[in-house]
């Protein structure tokens, strides 16, 4: 693509959404929220230190800021608006919710983000492996001790279900 | 700007045939913050080749009877954090567990982290240790270099414009590594002094690399003389003044700055802390428990 104002398409979500207009140059985190409408992923350092815009690339938890968007074209795209239909949160939302894992908020989404993709990888985390897996998710509110309980309900939770299948 | 998104190395090869000017971005963690800043339109940036796509570049191959690893330069942190790598190259993969965080790592490539060459980059100090390899490719052909004659300065490298780093070859050697850093807190941090170890047990040396400490990555060749000199190799065993007398030549081979993150005399400090302590996980055994 050598345009300034070429169209590029994504696919975000399971469906294929088209940039238009853009500047190749910008990142993921600014064409989710700027040009596709997608607020969920939040902006701040806009340097990786946050993961306050964590999502996944081909099943991959990155941070949106650093992915050139018109690179991302084929790849899938997941954004915490991908996570849950709205209304219907996932078992790691919920267990935010309950364990009053969110304060102000900001961090949340990027938060839930990088849970769900530890607790892909890791069903059964130590505290130490979920304080490193989260360890790119900056909150200022929490102190995280409410956020390391929510990752445990959830890990309690899904193997209490795996357990009730098997029985 | 142009984005070209290599697909094959050919094809990547072909780009920056075309566009020798262009930035060439693997993972994107530090080419994105420019981006992100502005910085990168200011210095001039007109054309990017995406790289972090090129399969050819996202492999490793393991050489048993040649005892080496040759390492893709798109091969990504979270990769060369696990096993197998982390028992070929534990020093680098322990290097790898401290980038940034995970999502850095599920990005960041060892390449960029070579091709960036910045003295505090985690990777490098390992790459010094071990005295690696670079491969680079061009259109016109391939040449390797030695790591010490490839990074020549702060973000300064021997990569010619229409070059890409193809992949680096470590040894896998027989012998204890490690890497340890100072920062301010223990994740997402970049380092204000650092120290690769790894101990050649085959070779009886060890070979000990600082970061963040020079403009470029420094060997500490009188302490590994030294070294080589005094320690026992089969039994682990390193006497406390000769650990001593490591890290006051750890400290003298250092020549940090003073800069926003950290000040000279720290660094130094620093470096010499860490070097006693990789010596003395290196070598366990010291002449009072040995008597």
């Amino acid at each position: 693509m050598t345009d300034e104002n070429l169209a590029y398409t994504l696919h975000v979500n399971g469906g294929y959404r088209e940039v238009r207009d853009a500047w190749l140059g910008e990142s993921l985190l600014f064409v989710l929220r700027e040009r596709l409408g997608l607020m969920g992923s939040k902006g701040a350092c806009e340097q990786g230190e946050c993961g306050s815009c964590s999502v996944q690339i081909d099943g991959e938890l990155v941070c949106a800021c650093l992915v050139l968007a018109a690179s991302a074209r084929g790849q899938q795209i997941v954004t915490i608006e991908g996570v849950a239909p709205v209304g219907a949160p996932s078992d790691v939302q919920q267990a935010f919710v309950d364990a009053g894992a969110v304060q102000c908020g900001f961090c949340t989404p990027g938060l839930i983000m990088a849970t769900h993709s530890l607790l892909e990888r890791s069903p059964h985390p130590s505290e130490f492996e979920i304080r490193e897996e989260l360890s790119g998710n900056i909150c200022r509110c929490t102190g995280y001790g409410r956020i390391i309980d929510a990752v445990q309900r959830v890990a309690v939770s899904r193997a209490a279900e795996r357990n009730s299948d098997h029985a | 700007m142009s984005v070209f998104v290599a697909t094959t190395l050919e094809s990547a090869l072909n780009a920056l045939s075309e566009r020798p000017d262009a930035a060439v971005l693997a993972g994107g963690t530090d080419l994105m913050v420019e981006f992100n800043s502005g910085h990168a339109t200011d210095r001039g940036v007109a054309a990017v080749v995406c790289v972090n796509r090129v399969a050819e570049l996202c492999s490793w191959s393991h050489d048993p009877v040649a005892g080496t690893l040759r390492i893709g330069a798109g091969v990504r942190w979270s990769e060369i954090q696990q096993d197998p790598m982390s028992r070929w190259v534990p020093a680098l993969s322990q290097a790898a567990r401290t980038v940034g965080s995970p999502q850095i790592r599920h990005a960041g490539t060892i390449g960029g982290n070579v091709g960036t060459s910045s003295p505090a980059g985690d990777g490098l100090p390992v790459l010094s240790a071990l005295d690696a390899t670079v491969h680079l490719v061009s259109v016109d052909g391939a040449r390797s270099m030695p790591f010490a004659e490839f990074m020549l300065g702060p973000k300064r490298t021997a990569r010619r414009p229409n070059e890409l780093i193809e992949a680096v070859t470590v040894p896998v050697l027989r012998g204890w590594q490690g890497y340890a850093k100072v920062g301010v807190r223990n994740a997402m941090v970049i380092a204000t002094a650092s120290v690769a170890l790894a101990v050649d047990v085959d070779g009886r040396n060890v070979r000990m690399a600082l970061g963040s400490v020079g403009p470029v990555i420094l060997r500490c060749p009188e302490l590994e003389s030294l070294v080589a000199a005094e320690a026992d190799f089969e039994r682990g065993a390193l006497s406390s003044a000769v650990v001593e007398q490591c890290r006051s030549l750890a400290a003298a081979a250092a020549r940090p700055i003073t800069d926003h993150r950290s000040t000279a005399d720290y660094r130094r400090h620093a470096v010499s802390v860490l070097a006693g302590r990789m010596l003395r996980r290196a070598f366990p055994m010291t002449d009072e428990n040995l008597a």
